[in-house]
């Protein structure tokens, strides 16, 4: 059956997109919560921040903009859930189709609209005095991380789309991974946390993305960061992916 | 497709699933020949929704055997998958495509030729054209139920699995219903129904099998369950129309 993949995955692709361009307010409320966030620490708490030469602006984008990805992630995990609990998925799965390809829709729907609520958030960014002079190589490299690490979240939100039991509890998963970056190098530098918080921040995941991407944007060398950064990505993409399969399989035994 | 018409299309054989001390099925078995309607009566609970889910390999069964059409669902899945359709217990619609995106959805995951004409086929077949464009959001209970089954049949799947196709609809979409499985047993294509109500599956099966406890205590024809219970005594009672009659007959006179 999984000669089908690509022509089943299409066609649920296809599906599941409609579901975006049909409710366009999702991409609303993903993005306003972390433009939201911006205009307050641009403008309310960016002004007693010292990030050296740095634009505030220039120098928080990479943190909101892993915010709006997680928060997109969010309602991948509510549009299985609701696949689940409506019986579409069961149908899907009681057909003759490649039924991995249920989950990857799902997921590669996530990537396409994180990757319009990311396009959105740096417009508005540019309102508000954004610029940057990477070249096209460096903007590529810049969407190729954001892209997996939208892959890697979205399979921990499927997950929690296939697991969760109530509504409630499906975006539950989110709440803690939209505070990581507060405890990253995303607002503020590290250097002026207390020992054990500024070891913790310098070691976590968001760090290295978040650091990537602003030298990739300021063009700046990338140095070990970028390596750091892809091994966290693949790394909880792997694993992620994994408890997925894992959890999907008890699912149908 | 080439089946014996000697063979069962759908054979159980005891079949067990439990959920930790929860024993939902404690060896089921039976038969269902090609083209029959077979109704498996039994409450709320009985295990008829379980049973069905192994069957259609969305569910794997801790013992016994089981196939469809002559594919062994443990072993050849796949093959199950291609010879069946399952309408499940609710509606499964996607609420955000019209009627129409639905039925294309499905006739091109089952890699059809023609998906559009398919679609427009059994719009008109269920009279669900002039509501081809809506999105399903806004459909009444029975249309989705009859877009549902619509679904189901893309694709002239052999054996069909109905799980209590007619539980929260009004009288006139349960009739509906009715004449739809009806028509397609006459087809060829084998119906398996649950069901909680008594009425239909006397109206519409050929055998019927009682669903208990996670057995089957009862399992024939009509007149061969009838003769389980004592001979009926001749009393003479006046017949009054039940209140579905009159519902009806005043729904078709509003309607003229």
């Amino acid at each position: 059956m999984t000669t089908y993949f690509v022509e089943d995955t299409t066609v649920l692709l296809g599906r599941s997109m409609r579901h975006i361009t049909r409710s366009l307010d999702t991409i609303i409320t993903v993005t306003i919560t972390p433009i939201a966030l911006m205009l307050m620490f641009v403008y309310v708490f960016g002004g007693a921040i010292d990030t050296g030469s740095v634009p505030y602006v220039d120098y928080l984008l990479p943190g909101i903009l892993l915010i709006t990805i997680v928060m997109g992630t969010s309602y991948t995990a509510f549009r299985l859930f609701t696949d689940l609990q409506s019986g579409v998925f069961e149908r899907f799965q009681s057909m003759p189709i490649a039924r991995s390809s249920v989950l990857w829709a799902h997921v590669l729907t996530s990537v396409v609209s994180n990757l319009i609520s990311v396009a959105i958030v740096v417009l508005v960014a540019m309102l508000m005095g954004f610029r940057s002079s990477a070249s096209v190589l460096a903007w590529l490299a810049v969407a190729g991380i954001l892209t997996l690490f939208t892959l890697a979240v979205t399979w921990i939100a499927v997950i929690a789309g296939l697991s969760a039991k109530t509504v409630d509890g499906v975006s539950a998963f989110s709440y803690p991974l939209v505070f990581l970056p507060f405890v990253s190098s995303a607002f503020v530098l590290t250097d002026t946390m207390p020992g054990p918080v500024r070891a913790f921040a310098e070691h976590q995941p968001v760090t290295s993305i978040v650091n990537t991407i602003r030298d990739l944007l300021a063009q700046q060398p990338v140095g070990s960061d970028i390596w750091v950064a892809l091994a966290w990505c693949a790394g909880i993409m792997v694993v992620a992916y994994a408890a997925a399969m894992a959890t999907y399989r008890r699912r149908i035994s | 497709m080439t089946t014996t018409h000697t063979s069962p299309a759908i054979r159980v054989q005891g079949i067990e699933k439990s959920y930790g001390d929860l024993h939902v099925l404690r060896g089921v078995d039976l038969d269902v020949a090609p083209g029959s309607i077979f109704a498996l009566l039994g409450s709320n609970g009985a295990g008829k929704t379980t049973l069905v889910k192994i069957l259609s390999t969305l569910l794997r069964a801790d013992a016994g055997a089981a196939s469809i059409e002559g594919f062994d669902i443990a072993t050849q899945p796949a093959d199950v998958r291609g010879s069946i359709s399952l309408t499940g217990q609710f509606a499964a619609v996607d609420e955000v495509l019209t009627g129409r995106e639905n039925l294309v959805l499905v006739a091109r995951l089952r890699h059809l030729k023609g998906a559009g004409r398919i679609a427009d086929e059994l719009l008109a077949r269920f009279q669900l054209t002039d509501a081809a464009g809506r999105r399903v959001a806004t459909y009444s209970g029975g249309m989705r139920r009859r877009l549902d089954i619509a679904m189901s049949l893309i694709g002239n799947p052999p054996a069909i699995f109905l799980d209590e196709p007619t539980t929260g609809l009004d009288p006139q979409s349960r009739a509906e219903v009715w004449s739809c499985v009806k028509e397609l047993a006459e087809q060829g294509t084998t119906v398996l129904l649950t069901t909680q109500y008594l009425d239909e599956a006397e109206h519409l099966a050929d055998r019927i099998a009682i669903l208990h406890e996670g057995r089957i205590i009862a399992n024939g024809t009509l007149d061969e369950l009838k003769r389980l219970l004592p001979p009926a005594t001749v009393e003479y009672v006046e017949k009054q129309p039940t209140l579905e009659e009159i519902f009806l007959a005043v729904i078709e006179g509003a309607a003229e």
